[in-house]
């Protein structure tokens, strides 16, 4: 039941992109908050954590931005269930491997999710697609601001919002993007831009969080430090470095295809090539050629509504999606060959790339101002 | 050329420096070798300043290892441990550790940004109440009946204004 309404409806993740920004897929924004007065979950008895989970599920459920969403216990989910939830961004690892006395509501479009019971009490998250930090904030100021009329939260005027771990203490915000760099990853300069990053205070994570590979040269780049700063001034900060970086793997593409289109052109043609034809494709795999696809549709070599398809591909690509789709629960072996199938009828109507067309379209790409894009 | 330093403990010629921050104040210490290593300053997993300066018999700045909070139960240990603490009330009993740590993680070490402004005011009222309260039953007990209709008056405006913004919701 559950599975079935998460892929019912259209979500910002599988519609992410606009062409005006090609390298943000996503923006998001994640609040934590505790209850005054309780132990935080990982110390707590089970039955204070019960107890929490009892007051915090119905008061987020009730929220009008929740209203025909999905409000779940996690113990009441399967693994697959659960596996589906963390490949969405919905639930985070740690949540489904912790699932006594957690739980999980979820907005009907899948933007917004709040768990009970992860590291904090509440884990609010608000998920955009494109680059809009603005919107993202304004949905999740709201969500925060009306949950404080229902709880109280743990707040010192010193310290701010009193978090588990005292680096997430203050704003309790973590703001991030999820940015394609494939230009950066092809001409090895990755490594260089997460060192000088990490020096300003910005994070660089693989698709998945904390301890993920960055498969399909898609990186997760947040805010490390919560206090001391406004949640207005933390998101400046993160975005003149977001706006480097942008500048960089835009560099980057035009480098390359100055230098060596024809590496780069038979890199997207193979990609294509295996995405029509291959029979056996682990995830892994299945993430980079999606991505030199991606990379393509912003070259023009492909429709632009190539994009969807590639974008749905990189969640759709994962074990618990595959899984889904094969409509039972399948080993490894046997998902790489209905992943094979599934990627073949994706793209069978994906018309072959144009080369050689492009040389500086890479040009009109680029945002010349603001990346912040509020069109919705 | 300078002055060599002494050891703060017994004055033999001091070749470890020691400086740490703690609540924005500079601490600084120099010691011997022998006494370093006595200290257990060659210890990597962790000391303190205010334990090597603090006589153990002080009351001011009790043993840091042997804090635990008295609101959860949370020991040091365990924050050291997981990295996490206990509850809200944590953050005061483990300041002194807390704290400093902060400053290293972070830009600064007050919060800047959002306030819950509802749950403060709503905290305010309650505050303000009870001391009203108190005092108009104090008022009454010791016959001063001007200061309890005072008072009174006071409450039922305050409780009005609760309503009011609970209304306002």
């Amino acid at each position: 039941m559950l599975i079935k309404s998460i892929f019912g409806g259209k979500s910002e993740m599988t519609e992410a992109g606009s062409k005006k920004c090609p390298v943000v897929l996503m923006t998001r924004i994640r609040l934590a908050r505790n209850l005054s007065d309780t132990p935080f979950p990982g110390w707590a008895k089970e039955s204070r954590r019960k107890e929490v989970l009892e007051t915090c599920l119905p008061s987020v459920a009730s929220l009008g931005q929740m209203k025909r969403g999905i409000s779940a216990e996690i113990s009441s989910l399967s693994d697959l269930e659960r596996q589906i939830l963390v490949e969405r961004h919905l639930i985070s690892r740690e949540l489904s491997s912790n699932a006594d006395a957690a739980g999980v509501v979820i907005s009907k479009d899948q933007s917004i999710s709040v768990m009970i019971n992860e590291e904090d009490h509440l884990r609010i998250q608000v998920i955009k697609s494109g680059y809009r930090f603005k919107s993202a904030w304004g949905v999740i100021d709201a969500i925060d601001t009306a949950l404080e009329e229902q709880l109280d939260f743990a707040f010192s005027q010193k310290l701010g919002y009193l978090t588990a771990c005292p680096t997430n203490v203050g704003t309790g915000m973590r703001a991030s993007t999820m940015m394609h760099l494939p230009a950066l990853v092809i001409s090895s300069q990755m490594e260089k831009v997460v060192r000088a990053v990490n020096q300003l205070g910005i994070a660089v994570r693989g698709l998945f969080g904390e301890g993920s590979d960055a498969s399909g040269s898609i990186f997760q780049i947040s805010n490390q430090t919560t206090l001391g700063e406004s949640e207005e001034e933390i998101v400046k900060r993160l975005s003149s470095v977001l706006r480097t970086i942008i500048d960089q793997e835009m560099n980057a593409r035009e480098k390359i295809l100055e230098k060596d289109p024809n590496k780069l052109y038979d890199k997207i043609g193979r990609a294509y090539g295996i995405l029509q034809n291959s029979h056996l494709l682990t995830s892994s795999e299945c993430m980079n050629l999606a991505s030199l696809v991606r990379f393509g549709v912003d070259l023009e070599m492909f429709p632009e509504k190539t994009r969807n398809i590639v974008d749905r591909m990189f969640i759709e690509c994962q074990p618990g999606h595959v899984q889904y789709h094969a409509g039972d629960e399948i080993e490894s072996g046997a998902r790489d060959e209905f992943r094979a199938a599934y990627m073949r009828k994706q793209f069978e109507n994906v018309a072959r790339p144009l080369f050689n067309l492009h040389e500086t379209s890479t040009e009109d790409d680029t945002p010349k101002s603001d990346p912040e894009q509020e069109a919705e | 050329m300078a002055k060599p330093l002494k050891c703060d403990v017994c004055s033999e010629p001091a070749t470890v420096h020691l400086t740490q921050i703690i609540n924005n104040q500079i601490h600084k210490i120099d010691l011997c070798e022998n006494c370093a290593e006595q200290k257990g300053i060659t210890d990597p997993s962790g000391y303190s300043l205010a334990d090597l300066l603090v006589k153990p018999e002080s009351e001011a700045a009790p043993e840091v290892a042997a804090l635990s909070c008295p609101e959860c139960g949370c020991t040091q240990r365990e924050f050291k441990k997981t990295g996490r603490l206990g509850c809200a009330a944590c953050y005061e009993t483990f300041a002194s550790v807390v704290n400093p740590a902060l400053l290293n993680m972070h830009k600064g070490d007050s919060h800047r940004g959002k306030v819950p402004q509802r749950a403060l005011e709503r905290a305010t009222f309650i505050d303000r109440l009870g001391t009203l309260e108190n005092g108009l039953k104090e008022a009454i007990s010791s016959e001063r009946y001007e200061d309890a209709a005072r008072m009174r008056d006071e409450i039922i405006e305050l409780k009005k204004a609760m309503e009011a913004a609970a209304l306002e919701d």
